[in-house]
């Protein structure tokens, strides 16, 4: 078995069963928690719809924390949707996804894979740059955004290297781009990555909650 | 420390603006002589006691983005990222990792999130208490929309129960809870000011009515500090006609038990308000201009109670809101320019934003809104016990520049709240700048233009 089966057979596949199998894990773990009753007169009687205005809405800042917040969520939009567009709109990609779940899309021309791969690293690593030189970013960090960071720089840096045959043979280059994806599979729910899932739990939460007593959101 | 050496140790100077005690020092504030190690275990045993799905949810889901730092008014004075919201719960999310979480024997077997320490519980006071003042603005920045401020709570829960508390917070939840009012407004003192107080501005203030269709409420505040809501409480339900009273069974709604983390003071001090509410055969109790006492009573007594409550509880904001839209309230136009200050815990956590605004539209002043209002407005920095905390007034202070410029920048006449506290809060910020705006009620305003019936 060379680098490249051993990255795409059990590495793989050990890869997904963890990451299936910590996501419930987690997820379960939490969710299965006690809910206390609340026995207080609601304002509003129908909650559900604060959790939806909540998930969507707080997809961008309020008017008054704008001034504030732009840089680091313009990065992080810049970053999101190049992640999304490389991982879903690559044809190679999709046909994994095909492989995997029988799902097939039309995919997008490689010039803008490759352009969004490039901006999506140069904005990965002004994310870098910013949180070791911001004071509050540097303070609230630990082991887990670094971590997460490598994990998520790793698949889009050795992908990139991989079309563009730099630095190895193409095989391994692949190889290496799979395995890079399998430790991103393996921490994803470990570590903040874990918030692709959470943002919905804890946004539609905060949004029932205060939606019953007419709170702001 | 013995309750009955509190007051000789460390007394308290009601006569100041606001309630204090003599000299304090910097420090880490202990009650009792609990072993380190037991502290620490306290703390954590009761920060996950009232831990739910919600709480969990809201401990796994920060991503470190440091956002909410740019709504917090301590943050943004001083620039400081120690005072980042989420960052001040920082033990608690490492022991929350270690002990409780859904891959805590991971953490454990590895070490991967080490055991927390009393000084780091010591150092992180200041943080919890001096710092928070559970506002909850970092609660709407927040990309995961993490409730940051009830975690706070939580965290003072465990705190309150190790034994880590500022004393001046302490010693007033010890106080209320020992004689019924955090300021020494006991049942006597309470009743003996009504009669003074309806003597002097003839008024009628009914107190201890066997049956009552409203009981009304007040905050110690108000009794102590601004005894004129008392007498505005009372022109405004007479002039409406209702059949009310105070009891003095249960008159207090300032919740210190709550703001200090003590549940079970916290239960105690809702239950006497419940049961006087419910021994006059009340269908309505009115909560005073007290932030947190809305909090308390309206969104966590019914929780308290065990069931929903066999009354109505409304902010006196909405009361009056109610009767203004009604055309039962019928006050004298105020040609005034005003700006209202929104109290957190009523308006953006509460959810009776409108209610003050229909009562300055019945006014017929003209209100000025700041630049930011409603559920966005910035704390007075008193919230939350802060203001009792004198070793945080460097900070509070900084704080509170950013609302004085907010409304400076309004222009308006006339400055109103409808919280006691902030209004105290307002009164200390107002000597310390030399400021030119006094913080009015909105209760007293309207009873100062009640129509001559």
């Amino acid at each position: 078995m060379d680098l490249l089966q051993f990255a795409r057979g059990p590495t793989l596949t050990w890869a997904f069963a963890i990451f299936a199998f910590g996501m419930t894990w987690r997820l379960v773990g939490i969710l299965l928690l006690k809910r206390r009753p609340d026995y207080s007169e609601p304002r509003n009687a129908t909650s559900w719809p604060g959790a939806i205005k909540l998930i969507i809405s707080r997809s961008w800042p309020h008017r008054e924390f704008i001034q504030r917040t732009a840089f680091g969520q313009t990065l992080g939009y810049i970053f999101h949707i190049g992640l999304v567009i490389v991982v879903f709109g690559f044809a190679p990609h999709i046909l994994v996804f095909k492989g995997l779940t029988g799902l097939d899309w039309p995919n997008l021309p490689n010039a803008i894979i490759y352009a969004s791969g490039a901006i999506t690293l140069g904005a990965l690593i002004v994310v870098l740059g910013r949180r070791l030189i911001h004071p509050v970013l540097r303070l609230l960090s630990n082991f887990d955004d670094y971590f997460s960071w490598f994990v998520t720089f790793a698949p889009v840096a050795t992908g990139m290297l991989a079309v563009a045959h730099l630095g190895a043979r193409y095989e391994t280059l692949l190889a290496i781009h799979i395995l890079s994806v399998a430790l991103l599979l393996v921490w994803f729910p470990f570590g903040k990555l874990m918030h692709a899932a959470l943002v919905f739990v804890s946004r539609g939460s905060t949004g029932a909650l205060f939606e019953r007593k007419g709170a702001s959101i | 420390m013995s309750t009955a050496d509190i007051d000789s140790m460390h007394p308290l100077e009601l006569n100041q603006p606001r309630f204090s005690v003599k000299n304090p020092e910097p420090r880490y504030d202990k009650q009792g002589d609990m072993p380190d190690a037991q502290r620490v275990e306290t703390a954590m045993r009761y920060f996950v006691k009232d831990f739910g799905a919600v709480a969990a949810t809201y401990m796994e889901s920060c991503i470190h983005c440091g956002m909410c730092a740019e709504a917090c008014h301590f943050y943004v004075a001083s620039g400081n990222p120690k005072y980042t919201p989420i960052w001040k719960l920082e033990p608690f999310k490492q022991a929350y990792k270690r002990e409780a979480g859904p891959f805590a024997a991971i953490y454990r077997a590895l070490n991967l999130k080490k055991k927390v320490t009393t000084q780091q519980l010591e150092e992180w006071q200041e943080l919890l208490y001096d710092s928070c003042t559970m506002c909850g603005r970092c609660t709407l920045i927040c990309p995961m929309g993490i409730d940051i401020a009830a975690l706070v709570g939580l965290a003072r829960h465990g705190m309150n129960q190790a034994g880590l508390v500022p004393h001046e917070l302490w010693a007033v939840a010890e106080r209320a809870k020992r004689e019924g009012s955090p300021l020494g407004a006991t049942p006597k003192v309470f009743k003996e000011r009504c009669e003074w107080l309806a003597d002097d501005n003839e008024v009628e203030i009914f107190v201890d009515k066997a049956q009552a269709d409203v009981v009304a409420a007040m905050s110690s505040i108000e009794i102590m500090k601004y005894p004129d809501s008392i007498v505005a409480t009372a022109k405004i339900l007479n002039h409406l006609g209702l059949n009310w009273t105070f009891r003095s069974d249960g008159y207090e709604a300032t919740n210190f038990g709550m703001l200090s983390g003590n549940s079970a003071w916290q239960n105690e001090m809702s239950m006497k308000l419940i049961d006087a509410t419910i021994a006059a055969g009340a269908k309505l109790l009115i909560l005073p201009e007290c932030g947190h006492a809305y909090g308390a009573m309206r969104w966590q007594g019914a929780n308290i109670y065990g069931k929903p409550l066999p009354f109505r509880v409304l902010h006196i904001s909405e009361f009056l809101a109610e009767n203004t839209k009604n055309g039962a309230l019928k006050t004298k136009p105020l040609a005034k320019t005003l700006t209202f200050h929104d109290p957190c815990q009523v308006s953006r956590r509460g959810g009776a934003i409108e209610a003050p605004r229909e009562v300055i539209d019945g006014l017929g002043a003209e209100l000025i809104e700041m630049q930011d209002t409603k559920g966005l407005n910035w704390c007075c920095g008193g919230g939350g016990g802060v203001v009792t905390i004198h070793r945080a007034d460097p900070i509070r202070y900084q704080a509170f520049q950013i609302k004085m410029k907010q409304i400076d920048d309004t222009g308006a006449e006339l400055l109103v709240s409808s919280c006691s506290n902030c209004r105290q809060t307002f009164d200390d910020g107002q000597d310390h700048f030399h400021w030119d705006k006094t913080m009015l009620s909105l209760l007293e305003l309207v009873a100062d233009n009640l129509e001559d019936k």
